[in-house]
């Protein structure tokens, strides 16, 4: 599903290198979850693979069911049905919840030349998501994440993945911020989009998700690189003992 | 101080093609306004007021032709149940208009009204244009009541049961107008009063409206799409006790527009507000001069300006609020914006306030901006593309101009003008 290999990316700002040669394959209807200390990269992996502005791809590739992601435009992606669910994610005062999702769910089956959604089959479907969320209908008509709480925007990232539905969703903390039952939300969200033809990257720093979200693999990223690989235990090993063991075993 | 030579010949050429009209009612005022012409000139470049809008344009003896603006879209508020006036090259057109009749409402055409001995616009017809001419003048307004020679003369003694539209065509490459409008809201009364479409080449406009205590007046008005228009535009209004005024305006395209409104709040808990969104490309210059005067006890105003501005167009917003020594418990509001779509495009904004009251609530702000870059990456990253996506940032940048207007059906229909100019450039 998602490739990743040998990524190295600086920023175009600045003469600093990020990500020091990524590898990394989430194969169909699988779980990844990378952990990794502040700083490490995870987020600008997750950016740069969305196609955000600001960072140069100095060596290695990303490929999303073997179609190369690094030359196209972030609305290309999306409908390659790439999907990331923002650590911080965007207000936009003045443009309505559900005007922007219904503008996205209709670009991207336009792009994929599939015919649109209509309003009806739309408002439908929304309110049925909506409410699994526990997001109310009154929210939906805010404009886009103003106002909301920390963990409402993050639940709204997880409507829009549910409306969306994308074959390669990126989390990245979706889970910070969220109260004990907002996570239980979160992840049922998740859950109930696991399927064979689907693959998910779990950014987090907290097994507790984990726990909800069980995960096929997890990797260790650290100064710009995954350093160590394995099954969930690695998770719980994170949990107990910090990174200290880890990353000077890695060296 | 004697006037500077450049602009006493300026004056004097552009007076030389113009003629006085005579007899009726409106002589004196004429003869007034241009004796008052005469003694400041017309505005030029030097002038303070005038410092961020070359006033050449439009003091220019002659007009710059403007090519006929081929409307590929239905008129504006086409649909909307309205009693139409039809101006076309500054005449009015009875044979394309509605019949004049309105419950409560009486409506004249200036031209002819103009010829009587009597009339109620007597005591309007230049009276709030000179009003609005301290403490800066206004001398396009001053000529407009010298030698305008069409409008309408509207006088409204209730609830006007549906809006009145003035429609403009321009017809005339080479037509250089002048056009003023004199309404008066009686006590209580309402009226909505639409305005549209090209008017000419060039065009001076004057509205004059006396809202009378407990009367409600909403004006919106949607200028353009002409290109290569010339337009200054002024709007006195007088504010009576309780009294509601409200005025917007979208402007799309033209070379050169000046939208100056002038309003002063005479009676206690009145409120006026007065909002624009401008949209330019390239070759675009657009001025909203906005003056308005506290002289009651609390009244509430708001100016709400946005302006879009692309390939080198510009914008200026000039804005005061004026709080007279007594004007307490005003609550005054203003605020302009600008989104630059590209940097060869500006803005140069000079808001203010003076104030000489002391239990007063005002605020004012400006600011430039470019696409929020996080906003466009969150659209574009749920799949919106980016042309579509910036057009969505920008419709809701302006939004809070667009919700100045009262009625929800006519804000819809701006919109929708607004998404359509902004499609028609979408790369
Ligand atoms: N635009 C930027 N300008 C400067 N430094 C940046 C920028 N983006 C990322 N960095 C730096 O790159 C490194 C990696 O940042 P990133 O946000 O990817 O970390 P992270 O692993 O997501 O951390 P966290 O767990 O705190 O979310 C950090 O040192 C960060 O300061
Ligand atoms: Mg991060």
């Amino acid at each position: 599903m998602l490739e990743i290999k040998n990524l190295h990316v600086e920023l175009e700002e600045e003469d600093k290198q990020i990500l020091k040669g990524v590898n990394l394959t989430v194969e169909a209807g699988k779980v990844h979850a990378i952990m990794g200390p502040n700083g490490s990269g995870k987020s600008t992996l997750s950016y740069v693979l969305a196609g955000r502005d600001g960072y140069e791809v100095t060596e290695g590739s990303a490929t999303l069911e073997g179609e190369d992601l690094l030359d196209l435009d972030p609305e290309e992606r999306a409908s390659l049905g790439l999907f990331m669910a923002f650590q911080y994610p965007v207000e936009i005062p003045g443009v309505g919840n559900m005007t922007f999702l219904r503008t996205a769910v209709n670009a991207q089956r336009k792009a994929r030349g599939e015919d649109e959604m209509s309003a009806t089959e739309f408002l439908k479907e929304i309110r049925a998501k909506a409410k699994e969320l526990q997001i109310d209908a009154e929210m939906l008509k805010r404009p886009v994440n103003v106002g909301f709480s920390g963990g409402e925007k993050k639940r709204n990232e997880i409507l829009q993945m549910a409306m969306l539905a994308p074959k390669m969703c990126i989390l990245d903390e979706t889970d910070s911020g969220l109260d004990v039952d907002a996570m239980k939300l979160v992840a049922d969200g998740v859950n109930a989009l696991r399927d064979e033809g689907r693959g998910f990257l779990v950014i987090t720093h907290y097994q507790r998700l984990l726990n909800h979200i069980k995960p096929d693999v997890v990797h260790i990223m650290s100064n710009g690189r995954i350093v160590k690989t394995g099954g969930p235990e690695l998770a719980l090993e994170v949990e107990e003992n910090g990174y200290g063991g880890i990353l000077a075993e890695a060296v | 101080m004697a006037m500077a030579q450049a602009k006493l010949d300026a004056t004097d050429a552009r007076l030389a093609t113009l003629s006085l009209p005579t007899g009726g009612w409106a002589e004196a005022a004429r003869r007034d306004a241009l004796t008052r012409v005469q003694a400041t000139g017309l505005p030029g470049r030097r002038d303070e007021y005038w410092k961020y809008t070359r006033p050449d344009m439009l003091t220019a003896a002659t007009a710059a032709e403007a090519a006929i603006f081929d409307a590929d879209e239905a008129p504006v508020f086409g649909e909307v149940d309205q009693l139409k006036l039809v101006f076309v090259d500054g005449v009015f057109d009875a044979a394309a208009s509605d019949d004049l009749a309105l419950d409560h409402v009486r409506i004249e055409r200036l031209a002819e009204a103009g010829s009587a001995d009597i009339h109620w616009a007597r005591d309007l017809y230049g009276t709030l244009e000179i009003a609005g001419q301290t403490p800066v003048v206004r001398p396009l307004a001053a000529l407009n009541t010298a030698f305008a020679t069409d409008g309408v003369l509207i006088h409204v003694t209730g609830a006007a049961p549906k809006p009145i539209a003035l429609v403009y065509h321009h017809s005339d490459p080479k037509s250089d107008v002048m056009l003023h409008h004199v309404i008066r809201m009686d006590a209580g009364a309402e009226l909505t009063l639409l305005e549209s479409g090209p008017v000419a080449a060039r065009c001076n406009m004057v509205m004059e409206i006396d809202v009378a205590d407990s009367a409600a007046f909403n004006h919106v008005r949607v200028q353009g799409r002409d290109h290569e228009r010339q337009a200054a535009t002024h709007i006195f209004a007088r504010l009576g006790q309780e009294s509601r005024f409200k005025s917007f305006t979208m402007t799309a395209n033209g070379v050169m527009t000046r939208n100056e409104c002038v309003i002063e709040l005479t009676g206690d808990d009145a409120s006026a507000h007065v909002a624009g969104a401008c949209m330019g490309d390239g070759d675009f210059l657009h001025d909203d001069t906005v003056f308005i005067t506290h002289d009651a006890l609390n009244c509430e105003s708001r100016q709400v300006f946005k302006k879009v501005l692309r390939n080198g167009a510009t914008g200026v917003f000039q804005g005061k609020i004026l709080v007279k020594a007594g004007a307490q418990k005003t609550d005054g509001y203003q605020i302009s914006q600008s989104l630059l779509l590209d940097e060869d495009s500006q803005f140069l904004a000079k808001p203010e306030l003076e104030i000489y009251a002391d239990d007063v609530a005002c605020s004012h702000g400006s600011t430039s901006g470019a696409i929020d870059e996080d906003a466009l990456f969150y659209l574009r990253a749920r799949g919106v593309p980016h042309g579509i996506a910036t057009d969505l940032l920008t419709l809701s940048f302006l939004a809070e101009a667009v919700e100045e207007i009262e009625d929800a059906g006519l804000a819809e229909e701006i919109v929708t003008r607004m998404e359509a100019w902004l499609a028609r450039r979408r790369g």
